[in-house]
C-alpha cells in the first residue's frame, strides 16, 4: 500500500496572524483538494462513516472532490450534515473520522475536514448553492429552543421533512456558540451566517430576542402556541468559576464573557460600543478548545505576552491538537502542571497576577486521566493584567427550572434524554447537545439535533397504520436509531 | 395561528410615547405585549438602542398587560443611554428580550418600607405597587438631588399609604439623604417588617446598613454591568454570603445584609475611563 504525504492547507504566517482575526488557513485550492481527494482508498466498508457523529459519505463526497464535480460533492454531504462549511473548521477530526482512516494506521489519513471545508467553500462562494428537495407541509409545528449547532441542526433536519420550524434564540443574534465563543479567526461569521441563512431559505423561521423560560416557558409554547413538539438544545451557557480568592476582581473574566465581548459584542474593532479590557500579560486558566480560544484572542487584542495555564500535561489537554498546535506556534505560553490557587489585586481592584502552585502527576482519576497533585510549598506567582477562565460551563438552567415533569440531573443541571433519540421525561419534549451532556463539541451536538429530529418525525408523523406500535416500529422502511431498550423506561414520556 | 403571528412581529419594540421626566431621565413606552404580559415586579429587560449598540439592562417600570406595552425609565448618562434618548417616537429599538432576572417575593408582609434614591424610584414602583396590592401598609421613602429630579411621585403616592420625600438641597421634602427620613422613623419607634431598597449602589450600601441594624429584613436591587442577562457569561456575578451569585438568573435582588457591597462597587466601575471616552465620543461625532 503506497501512502503519500498529506496536502497540508496553507496557512497565514503565525507571527502575523496574532495579530489580525483573519481566518488562520487559506482553505485548499481545486488542484491541491483533488490530490488529496486521491489518495482516499474508498473503502468498501468505510470506518470514517461510523466515526461521524452525523454519518456523513465520506467516501462518497471525497470521490466526488478526486472526480472534480465539487458542487456535487457539496450536496452529497449536504445529504447529512445542514452545516459542513462549519464542521469542516471546528470538528475534532482527528478523534472521529479521520481517527478511523486506514491510512492513518501507517501514515497520514485523508484530510477529511479539510476536504469538507474545501466543498462547502467552494458551494458558497459560487453562489449556486440549491435547495435540496422539500417534502409537503405536514401540518405540524415544532418550535426549537436555541440557534445553536444542536437547534439549527433539527430545525434544518425538520424542515426537509415537512415541518413548520420555529427557533428561538434568547440573544440578539442566531448561531449560539458560533457566534458568541468560537472566535472569527477560527469560523467567519460570515459563514455562519449563510449558513443560517441557507436554513432560513429551507423555512425555518428565527425568532430573537426570545429567552424560552423567560418570554414564554416550555408550557406556553405548547399551550399557547399550539407547537406540536418542542426541542430543547439550549446548551452549556453557565461558566464555572474555580471559587478562589480574587476570581471577582477587575480583569478577571469568564471565557465565555471575554469571547462574547470580543465575538459576539466586537470589542476587538475600533471604537466598539461594548469595552474589553486589552491586557498586555493574559493568563488563561484551562486546556480546552475555548481556552485556546481566549487566549489566541487576548494575543489578537495586542497582548504582548498571552499565557496558558494548565493543572495537567498536555496529554490530558481536551482541545483539538490543530488548536493547540496553532496557539503554540503564535507563540502562545504553555504553563502545564500550574494550578492558580489565588487571584492577586492592586489597589483599585484590577489583577496584577495569579498564584499558582506546581502540579505532579498522580493515580488515574474518574476520566481517566491522571489526576494531578499539588506540589507541597511550590506556590509562585505570574504577574498578569487580564486573566481568564476557561474552566468550562455548566448547563444553563432557565429551563429545566421552569419546566415542570422534565427530569433533570440534578448532580450536573442536565436534562435527562435519551442518547439514542433525544427523547425526555416530558411528553413531545426532545433535548440534545450541551444541555444533555454538559460542554462537549459542535458536531456531537449537531449529531443529537438530528438524532432528535428523526424521533421528532417518527413520534409525530407515523406512517398511516402504524400509530399504534411503539416509536421505533412506526416507519416500514425505518433507518434511524435502532431500539436501545430505553422505549418505556423512565425517561421515555 | 394568530398568536404565532405576534411572536414572529416580536422584535419590533416600537417606542409610542417619549417623555423627558428630569434633566437627563427619560421614560419610554415600549411597544412589547408578550413581556407586558409575563413580567412582574422585580424584573428586567435588555435593549439594544440600535444595532450596533451595547446591551443595556434597564427595569420594567410599569407595564400594561392589555394594551401591550412596557415603560422603561433611564439616566441618559453614557453613550448607550444617550442613543436611546436620541431615538424618537414612533422608531423602534434594535433589540428587546425579555422579562429577565427573578420576579420580587411579594406577600403580605404586615408593614413594608420602599426607599429609592434618585432614578432608583423608577425600578422600586413596581414593588411598591405590587407590596400594596397586596396588602401591605407601605411606606416609601424617595430622595433626590433636588426637586426636579424626583420623579414618579404622584404613581408611587397612589400605591402607597404614606410617601416621604427628601431632597439634598431641601428644596423638597426633608432636607437630606432617605437614610435620614429612616432615621427619624427610627426615633419616632416606628417598625417595619421588610425594606426595599433601590438607587446608586452608595446610597443602598449606607441606607440598607441601617435597616439592618435596625432588625428589618432589607433586600436591595443590584444592578451589575450585564451582557446576556441569561446567566452565559457570569459578567454580573456579585459575591452573596461568601457565594458568587449572577445578578440576571440569581438576582437582581438580594438579601441586603449578605451582599459584598465593596467588591460591587468596584466591579462597577471596571469600564470607566472606557465609558467616559465612549461619551465624549458620541457627544462630538452628534456635533460634528
Amino acid at each position: 500500500m503506497l501512502v503519500t504525504a498529506r496536502i497540508a492547507m496553507k496557512e497565514q504566517d503565525p507571527i502575523a496572524r496574532g495579530r489580525n482575526f483573519n481566518e488562520v488557513p487559506y482553505g485548499y485550492t481545486g488542484d491541491e483538494a483533488k490530490a488529496e481527494a486521491a489518495r482516499c482508498l474508498q473503502c468498501k466498508k468505510p470506518l470514517c462513516v461510523e466515526g461521524c457523529p452525523v454519518n456523513v459519505k465520506i467516501p462518497e463526497f471525497i470521490g466526488l472532490i478526486a472526480a472534480g464535480d465539487f458542487i456535487a460533492a457539496a450536496k452529497k454531504i449536504k445529504e447529512t450534515n445542514a452545516l459542513p462549511a462549519i464542521c469542516g473548521r471546528v470538528c475534532p477530526q482527528e478523534t472521529q473520522c479521520e481517527a478511523r482512516c486506514i491510512l492513518g494506521k501507517k501514515g497520514e489519513s485523508v484530510a477529511i475536514g479539510n476536504l469538507e471545508r474545501f466543498a462547502a467553500d467552494t458551494e458558497r462562494e459560487s453562489g449556486n448553492v440549491e435547495l435540496p428537495p422539500k417534502s409537503p407541509s405536514n401540518g405540524k409545528s415544532v418550535a426549537v429552543v436555541g440557534s445553536g449547532p444542536a437547534g439549527l441542526t433539527c430545525a434544518g433536519e425538520l424542515v426537509k421533512t415537512g415541518f413548520d420550524v420555529t427557533v428561538f434564540e434568547a440573544l440578539h443574534e442566531a448561531g449560539g456558540v458560533l457566534v458568541y465563543g468560537i472566535p472569527e479567526f477560527r469560523l467567519p461569521k460570515a459563514i455562519v451566517k449563510k449558513e443560517i441563512e441557507y436554513l432560513e431559505a429551507l423555512g425555518v423561521k428565527i425568532v430573537k430576542n426570545f429567552v424560552v423560560g423567560r418570554t414564554a416557558t416550555v408550557d406556553e409554547l405548547f399551550e399557547d402556541e399550539k407547537f406540536d413538539a418542542v426541542f430543547v438544545g439550549s446548551g452549556a451557557g453557565l461558566p464555572s468559576f474555580m471559587g478562589i480568592k480574587g476570581e471577582n476582581g477587575i480583569g478577571v473574566y469568564s471565557a465565555n464573557e471575554y469571547l462574547t465581548r470580543s465575538n459576539l459584542m466586537k470589542a476587538y474593532i475600533d471604537d466598539p460600543s461594548t469595552p474589553i479590557i486589552k491586557g498586555k500579560r493574559v493568563i488563561t486558566v484551562g486546556g480546552g478548545n475555548v481556552a485556546m480560544d481566549s487566549a489566541r484572542t487576548a494575543l489578537r487584542l495586542g497582548a504582548e505576552k498571552s499565557m496558558i495555564v494548565y493543572r495537567r500535561s498536555e496529554a490530558e489537554m481536551p482541545a483539538r491538537a490543530a488548536e493547540i498546535h496553532h496557539a503554540k506556534e503564535e507563540g502562545i505560553e504553555f504553563n502545564l502542571l500550574c494550578n492558580p490557587v489565588e487571584i492577586i489585586a492592586g489597589e483599585n481592584g484590577a489583577v496584577t497576577g495569579v498564584k499558582c502552585v506546581r502540579m505532579e502527576l498522580g493515580e488515574p482519576d474518574a476520566s481517566g486521566r491522571r489526576r494531578p497533585v499539588e506540589v507541597k510549598g511550590s506556590e509562585f506567582v505570574i504577574d498578569c493584567d487580564v486573566a481568564v477562565i476557561a474552566i468550562g460551563n455548566s448547563p444553563n438552567p432557565l429551563i429545566p427550572n421552569t419546566t415542570p415533569g422534565l427530569k433533570v440531573n440534578e448532580k450536573r443541571g442536565t436534562i435527562s434524554a435519551n442518547e439514542a433519540d433525544g427523547r425526555t421525561s416530558k411528553r413531545g419534549v426532545y433535548a440534545g447537545g450541551d444541555i444533555v451532556t454538559g460542554a462537549a463539541t459542535v458536531i456531537l451536538a449537531m449529531g443529537a439535533g438530528k438524532t432528535a429530529a428523526e424521533s421528532i418525525a417518527l413520534d409525530l408523523t407515523p406512517d398511516p397504520g402504524l400509530e399504534d406500535l411503539p416509536p421505533y416500529l412506526r416507519r416500514v422502511n425505518y433507518s434511524g436509531p435502532s431500539f436501545d431498550g430505553n422505549v418505556g423506561g423512565s425517561t421515555r414520556f | 395561528m394568530f398568536a404565532r403571528f405576534l411572536i414572529l412581529g416580536l422584535s419590533m419594540a416600537k417606542i409610542l410615547k417619549k417623555e423627558q421626566l428630569s434633566d437627563a431621565v427619560w421614560r419610554f413606552r415600549l411597544h412589547a405585549p408578550r413581556i407586558a404580559g409575563k413580567r412582574r415586579a422585580g424584573q428586567f429587560i435588555i435593549l439594544r438602542p440600535r444595532e450596533d449598540s451595547e446591551r443595556i439592562p434597564l427595569t420594567i417600570a410599569n407595564a400594561d398587560a392589555g394594551e401591550g406595552w412596557i415603560d422603561i425609565i433611564f439616566q441618559a448618562v453614557g453613550k448607550t443611554t444617550m442613543q436611546l434618548r436620541d431615538l424618537a417616537e414612533g422608531e423602534s429599538v434594535s433589540d428587546l428580550a425579555g422579562p429577565l432576572g427573578r420576579p420580587t417575593h411579594i406577600e403580605k408582609f404586615g408593614r413594608a418600607l420602599c426607599i429609592g434614591g434618585g432614578v432608583g424610584a423608577a425600578p422600586l414602583y413596581p414593588i411598591v405597587s405590587a407590596l400594596f396590592a397586596a396588602g401591605n401598609d407601605v411606606t416609601t421613602i424617595v430622595g433626590a438631588r433636588t426637586k426636579g429630579l424626583v420623579i414618579l411621585e404622584d404613581d408611587i403616592k397612589a400605591s402607597s399609604n404614606r410617601l416621604m420625600i427628601a431632597t439634598d438641597d431641601g428644596t423638597y421634602g426633608t432636607r437630606g439623604f432617605v437614610s435620614d427620613v429612616f432615621k427619624g422613623l427610627m426615633g419616632a419607634g416606628e417598625k417595619f417588617d421588610v425594606a426595599f431598597v433601590i438607587g446608586p449602589v452608595i446610597m443602598m450600601k449606607v441606607t440598607a446598613a441601617l435597616t439592618v441594624a435596625a432588625g428589618i429584613k432589607t433586600y436591595a436591587s443590584l444592578n451589575p454591568i450585564m451582557i446576556d442577562g441569561t446567566g452565559m457569561c457570569g459578567g454580573c456575578r456579585v459575591t452573596i454570603g461568601g457565594q458568587t451569585k449572577f445578578a440576571c438568573v440569581d438576582g437582581p435582588e438580594f438579601d441586603a445584609s449578605q451582599i459584598a457591597w465593596d467588591e460591587m462597587v468596584t466591579r462597577l466601575n471596571a469600564y470607566k475611563s472606557f465609558e467616559t471616552q465612549a461619551r465624549e465620543n458620541y457627544h462630538a461625532c452628534k456635533i460634528a
